[in-house]
């Protein structure tokens, strides 16, 4: 069996509700897999040690994981957070970023601290500037459907369908919607499907005049918008149709 | 050089409701796929380019016959067809949603079914993809600069647009017919369709153009074994009539020549730009 790792980050929960959104897919996924790690669904690897003054709560990330999908942004000033995503690096064969803020720091981006009770919490950053990451799937969430189709890929090695996958985990760490514009209108190739306003999570796309207009304002720098573009990528199973 | 893609059968067709005829550009194909999917509850919502003051197009969701005939006829200029297929199956809570596009929007749609990051429960909801065929397009501007300056007619005056014979065709409101040389409209067609590779629609489920059949009839591809299954239920239902493509002229073999015309030239085009370093799609 497979070994999957759900790791949550500095996340929202999100991603994982958006796999879970997949209903009896979902019953698929995990008759197809051993899912040895998630906090939100199970607490089995949860060490408790009680001592005079403390309860102390161990969260054992396992080793031996195939698949780690990992959720949310690594927080530069908590050491513990440091530690989890250095862990599932070593511990896991694929590392992937689920979501926006993992695979571009997404709303996380915007963090600046000052907040109680850890005002001093303000570095945020994708997982990819702490560890390697193979592939990265953009999205706030991520669509049900998209989880469903890379982890499926993945369980059944189709490295072609992945490969978009791995170049985002590569190249998309600065994800924004200035994307479609510096790399697909300025570079002569937006040809105005709207496709990026339609994917866009927040509406910060609008057409107008047959091309995108960026509210960078909304922009919460997810990445959907630059992945969704066919201009900039138009994969080779895209052109099998029945 | 491939020049169709993939498909299974080619016709030539057109609708046998004249009211469709009347508004439509060639025969009539996509708004009776449209309104014969509303009609059997095969669709129960389809996006369109609705045509608005000054012959403007703008994508809209539609639901009504109505409403798809208002939208009938091509708009030479840009409408972003695909930026409102997550409001359909969202604000809309449409299950089984039509789609018309050029060839780049079929290449767009197609990309969001097989990767749909940003798309939620949205691909399962898309029951058909028609494609129409298109050599170029042009940003509004363009198109009103060729319309108002070259062919002397107001945009709000603008009946029908129409590229045909060599020709930009301009028909008014009043009755008026103007033309433009193709060669006086070049410099205002979108420079992103020069990187274009598909003139046919070959992603869509079916695709239909003018070029190939007669006037007032459109050339189809039959594609996938969706698009079969609607257009046989087209055909027994009445509502288009069809005739082998053989038996029409000028057929196929104009529709290949211009198909391979301008996938040559695009992919010069293509090979400019990878010498000069920059992206080209992937
Ligand atoms: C920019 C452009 C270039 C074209 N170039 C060619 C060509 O080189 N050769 C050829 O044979 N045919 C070309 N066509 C297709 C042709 O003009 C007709 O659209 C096609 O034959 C369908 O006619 P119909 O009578 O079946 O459709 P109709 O019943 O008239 O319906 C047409 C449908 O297309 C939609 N539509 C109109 N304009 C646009 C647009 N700009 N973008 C997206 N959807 C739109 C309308 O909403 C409507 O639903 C082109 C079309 C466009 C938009
Ligand atoms: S513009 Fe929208 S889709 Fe693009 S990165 Fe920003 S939030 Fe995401
Ligand atoms: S998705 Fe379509 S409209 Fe958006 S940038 Fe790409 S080509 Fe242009
Ligand atoms: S030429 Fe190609 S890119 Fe331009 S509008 Fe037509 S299909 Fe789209």
């Amino acid at each position: 069996m497979v070994r999957v790792a759900h790791i949550h980050m500095s996340g929202c929960t999100g991603c994982l509700i958006s796999l879970a959104d997949t209903y009896e897919k979902l019953l698929d996924i995990l008759g197809a897999v051993e899912l040895v790690y998630a906090l939100t669904l199970s607490d089995e690897k949860t060490e408790i040690t009680e001592t005079n003054d403390k309860i102390l709560i161990e969260r054992k990330i396992p080793e031996n994981i195939d698949i780690a999908l990992v959720e949310g942004s690594v927080c530069l000033d908590d050491h513990h957070s440091l530690d989890d995503i250095l862990t599932t690096r070593k511990n896991s064969k694929i590392v992937v970023a689920l979501g926006a803020c993992a695979a571009s720091g997404g709303v996380t981006r915007f963090a600046r601290g000052g907040q109680m009770s850890q005002p001093s919490h303000s570095a945020f950053v994708p997982i990819g500037d702490v560890i390697k990451v193979d592939l990265a799937l953009p999205g706030c969430p991520p669509s049900t459907e998209s989880i469903v189709n890379l982890i499926m890929a993945a369980l059944n090695g189709d490295m072609e369908y992945l490969e978009p996958f791995a170049e985002i985990a590569k190249y998309g760490k600065d994800a924004c919607g200035c994307d479609v514009i510096k790399g697909v209108i300025d570079m002569s190739l937006c040809m105005g499907c709207g496709t990026c306003a339609s994917a866009c999570q927040v509406k910060a796309i609008d057409m107008i005049d047959g091309k995108p207009n960026i509210m960078t304002e909304f922009c919460i720098k997810c990445g959907v918008c630059g992945a969704q573009c066919p201009r900039i990528r138009f994969p080779k199973v895209v052109q099998k149709i029945e | 050089m491939d020049p169709f893609g993939t498909y299974n059968k080619a016709i030539s067709a057109r609708a046998t409701d004249k009211a469709i005829l009347k508004k439509s550009q060639d025969g009539g194909i996509i708004s009776a796929s449209y309104i014969y999917g509303l009609e059997s509850g095969l669709l129960d919502g389809v996006i369109v380019a609705n045509t608005e003051k000054g012959f403007k197009a703008v994508p809209k969701i539609v639901t009504t016959p109505e409403e798809v005939l208002n939208a009938a006829g091509t708009k030479y200029t840009i409408s972003p067809n695909v930026s409102v297929l997550k409001d359909a199956v969202r604000e809309y809570a449409l299950e089984k949603v039509g789609i018309v596009g050029t060839p780049c929007q079929v290449q767009a749609i197609r990309k969001l079914i097989k990767y749909p990051m940003g798309f939620r429960h949205t691909d399962s909801k898309i029951a058909l993809i028609l494609g129409i065929f298109c050599m170029e397009n042009f940003p509004y501007e363009g198109m009103k600069a060729i319309v108002e300056q070259y062919a002397g007619i107001r945009m709000n005056d603008v009946l029908k647009t129409d590229i045909g014979k060599g020709k930009f065709w301009v028909y008014s409101k009043s009755g008026e017919v103007k033309t433009v040389a193709l060669k006086d409209t070049h410099m205002y067609e979108q420079k992103s369709c020069h990187v274009c590779m598909d003139y046919t629609a070959e992603l869509a489920d079916i695709s239909t153009g003018s070029v190939g059949s007669p006037d007032g009839w459109s050339t189809v591809f039959i594609r996938t074994k969706n698009g079969e299954e609607y257009i046989n239920k087209m055909v027994e239902a009445g509502v288009l009539e069809t005739k082998q493509i053989e038996e029409v002229k000028p057929g196929l073999e104009l529709v290949q020549k211009l198909s391979l015309q301008k996938k040559e030239k695009n992919e010069k085009e293509l090979g400019h730009r990878k010498e000069l370093g920059l992206p080209i799609p992937y």
